[in-house]
């Protein structure tokens, strides 16, 4: 697989370019030596990346969480998950693609899940609008929502979202009140409910699918209620000052982790999810199963009441906390 | 209580909570550009006498207008830390809220009042929108849970004027947060039966739209209220076309089934009063200039 390398990352590039360069001579000529130089070079590139990844900015963080390359809610659901079935529409419109969920067994016990798909090619990320899910999205996820409440099902969302789509229909559809609703479903079912923001985590259109018992974070994504862009621009005038932004917001998982919004951060390969995706999906995989084992045996009034108390409580101390 | 401190604390309440007598007695109408003279604005309830355009109008003004008689009582809003995340942009966001502090005379963007309507005894809140624009931050969520925890304790409706521009950036998350923290308030009026009213003014956008302000079990707006989630200017840049004439204006909702009804502020009151006491199966309210309250705030048995 061709890395794609973030911006950041352009040393760290020349240095793995030069090492496959050299193997790739070396293949074409079997009688040339090269892995004394190359396992140097691979040497220094980890050096490198450990250098890169050891204290990422919150701006970097936001690259990294956007990362064309990390696994993304179809390749957790595919490998996490068995008898996957999808189940489609809101009963009113449309399906959006943006929003993927169905029935699945995980660990063999049924659960219904739910996450943002954004696509990973041009042609998907088209057809799954780059996650940023319609009113439709979010009915869907209220339909499903309830179907796991009727049936006991425990629910798994999983969050990867630049945000709600801003169009022309999804205002006139009700944008703004498919997300009410879905948040207030959320607080609603009487079954578990975890969520594990494994990318952007994009304001209401994330909130809407992770007011949870238990929300856990990647250790490189970020949730935020605006993007970086998107308040530079406002309060700096500047859309360029998105660093200043991305620092200012506190988005990461080891912030809001202080800030008592999340419950655990799940520890990512070096260099990111995008470098080892299955190491990642394992440990996600590890991260839902705990969770959820610490939900099983609840009674229905006992997780409303706990999903109520935990966000009437949220962020009553700020970063004193 | 007697009537007579009935009548003399608003008049108090408005005398201290009033700004300086502005400079400028004219106001010029953002919609026609008629200048209007301040006192007149004022009797009018901040509504443009040529266009009938809906002007912003602060909670304080807001209330006095609702309540029977002016007279309301506020309820008192926990203090929510100050300045959680430590922000600070071009300017430290302490001084932002002082600057909204001395501009409004208010100490946050949203205040909570109880008191009655047409003799119905009801909880309030209004949403301050020249305090930062409105913003939903700790504070504004205190207020909605404040709110309902005091419409349930007192078995009341509670009712709500949404103005705002979304969240307190400054608050980052924890603005976010406020998404799900009022729904919870939400649902302790919903399971205690009690009706939660929302009128929705100009403009109601983001974050708050999607919350507790579309979550009403009526949902009213002031005339050509902007409601919307993304605001147009965003959709306008995204989808790189011009939007129709009215899009996300109050009638423009009402059209495609996203509210109940449009209503002039002149006439929220006696409505307000109108459907709550239906829900709450209560007699018609006697309409028109009322008495002078009764001796013991001449709550309907
Ligand atoms: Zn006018």
């Amino acid at each position: 697989m061709t890395q794609h390398y973030l911006d950041f990352e352009k040393p760290l590039a020349e240095i793995e370019g030069k090492a496959e360069e050299l193997r790739a001579v070396a293949r074409a000529n079997p009688e040339m030596n090269v892995e004394k130089e190359a396992a140097a070079l691979d040497r220094k590139a980890e050096t490198l990346l450990r250098d890169l990844y050891k204290d990422l900015s919150p701006w970097r963080k936001c690259q990294v969480a956007r990362h064309p390359d990390r696994p993304h809610t179809r390749d957790y659901i595919a490998a996490l998950f068995t008898e996957f079935t999808p189940l489609a529409g809101d009963r009113n419109f449309a399906d959006d693609h943006a929003v993927m969920g169905g029935l699945a067994r995980f660990n063999d016990a049924p659960v219904v899940v739910i996450g943002h798909e954004k696509g990973h090619d041009t042609k998907s990320r088209i057809e799954r609008n780059f996650g940023m899910a319609r009113p439709e999205g979010y009915r869907k996820a209220i339909r499903l929502m309830d179907l796991a409440h009727r049936f006991r099902l425990p629910v798994v969302t999983l969050i990867d979202t630049p945000g709600a789509y801003p169009g022309k229909g999804a205002e006139e559809r009700g944008q703004a009140e498919a997300i009410a609703r879905s948040t207030a479903r959320c607080l609603e079912i009487g079954v578990p409910l975890v969520s594990v923001v494994i990318g952007e985590g994009g304001s209401g259109g994330a909130v809407a699918l992770a007011t949870a018992n238990r929300i856990a974070m990647l250790e490189h994504s970020v949730y935020s209620v605006i993007s970086p862009e998107g308040c530079a621009s406002i309060l700096w005038k500047d859309a360029e000052k998105m660093r200043e932004a991305a620092e200012a917001l506190r988005l990461t998982a080891q912030d809001l982790l202080k800030l008592g919004v999340i419950d655990r951060i799940v520890k990512e390969p070096l260099g990111g999810a995008q470098r080892d995706r299955a190491a990642t999906i394992e440990a996600v995989g590890k991260t839902i199963e705990a969770m959820l084992k610490e939900l099983a045996g609840k009674k229905p009034e006992a997780l409303i009441r706990d999903r109520r108390q935990k966000f009437l409580e949220m962020g009553a101390k700020g970063l004193a906390a | 209580m007697n009537w007579i401190t009935n009548y003399v604390r608003p008049k108090i309440n408005s005398l201290f909570s009033r700004r300086e007598v502005p400079e400028n007695l004219w106001t010029k109408c953002p919609e026609c550009g008629t200048m209007l003279f301040h006192r007149e604005l004022a009797d009018s309830l901040n509504v443009c006498g040529n266009c009938d355009h809906h002007l912003p109008i602060s909670p304080r003004e807001r209330f006095a207008a609702l309540f029977d008689a002016g007279i309301f009582t506020e309820v008192k809003v926990p203090e929510a830390v100050a300045d959680p995340l430590m922000f600070r942009d071009q300017k430290k966001y302490p001084d932002r809220l002082k600057a909204a502090q001395k501009d409004t005379g208010e100490r946050e963007a949203m205040l909570v009042a109880e008191g009655e309507v047409l003799r119905t005894p009801i909880v309030a809140a209004a949403q301050e929108f020249a305090f930062m624009a409105g913003s939903m931050g700790a504070h504004v969520g205190n207020a909605i849970i404040a709110g309902a925890e005091r419409a349930v304790k007192l078995r009341r409706p509670f009712v709500l004027f949404a103005a705002s521009g979304g969240a307190r950036m400054q608050e980052g998350i924890l603005s976010l947060m406020q998404m799900p923290r009022t729904t919870v308030a939400l649902a302790l009026l919903r399971e205690a039966g009690l009706p939660y009213v929302v009128v929705l003014t100009n403009p109601t956008t983001g974050g708050v739209t999607a919350s507790y302000a579309m979550l009403g079990d009526v949902q009213i707006a002031e005339p050509n209220a902007l409601i919307c989630f993304a605001g147009p200017r965003v959709i306008e840049q995204t989808i790189r076309e011009k939007l129709p004439e009215g899009f996300q204006r109050a009638e423009y909702l009402l059209d495609h089934g996203m509210i109940d009804r449009v209503t002039h502020r002149k006439a929220l009151r006696e409505e307000i009063a109108t459907i709550l006491r239906m829900l709450t199966l209560q007699p018609p309210a006697i309409k028109g200039d009322l008495p002078r309250p009764e001796a013991g705030g001449g709550a309907p048995a």
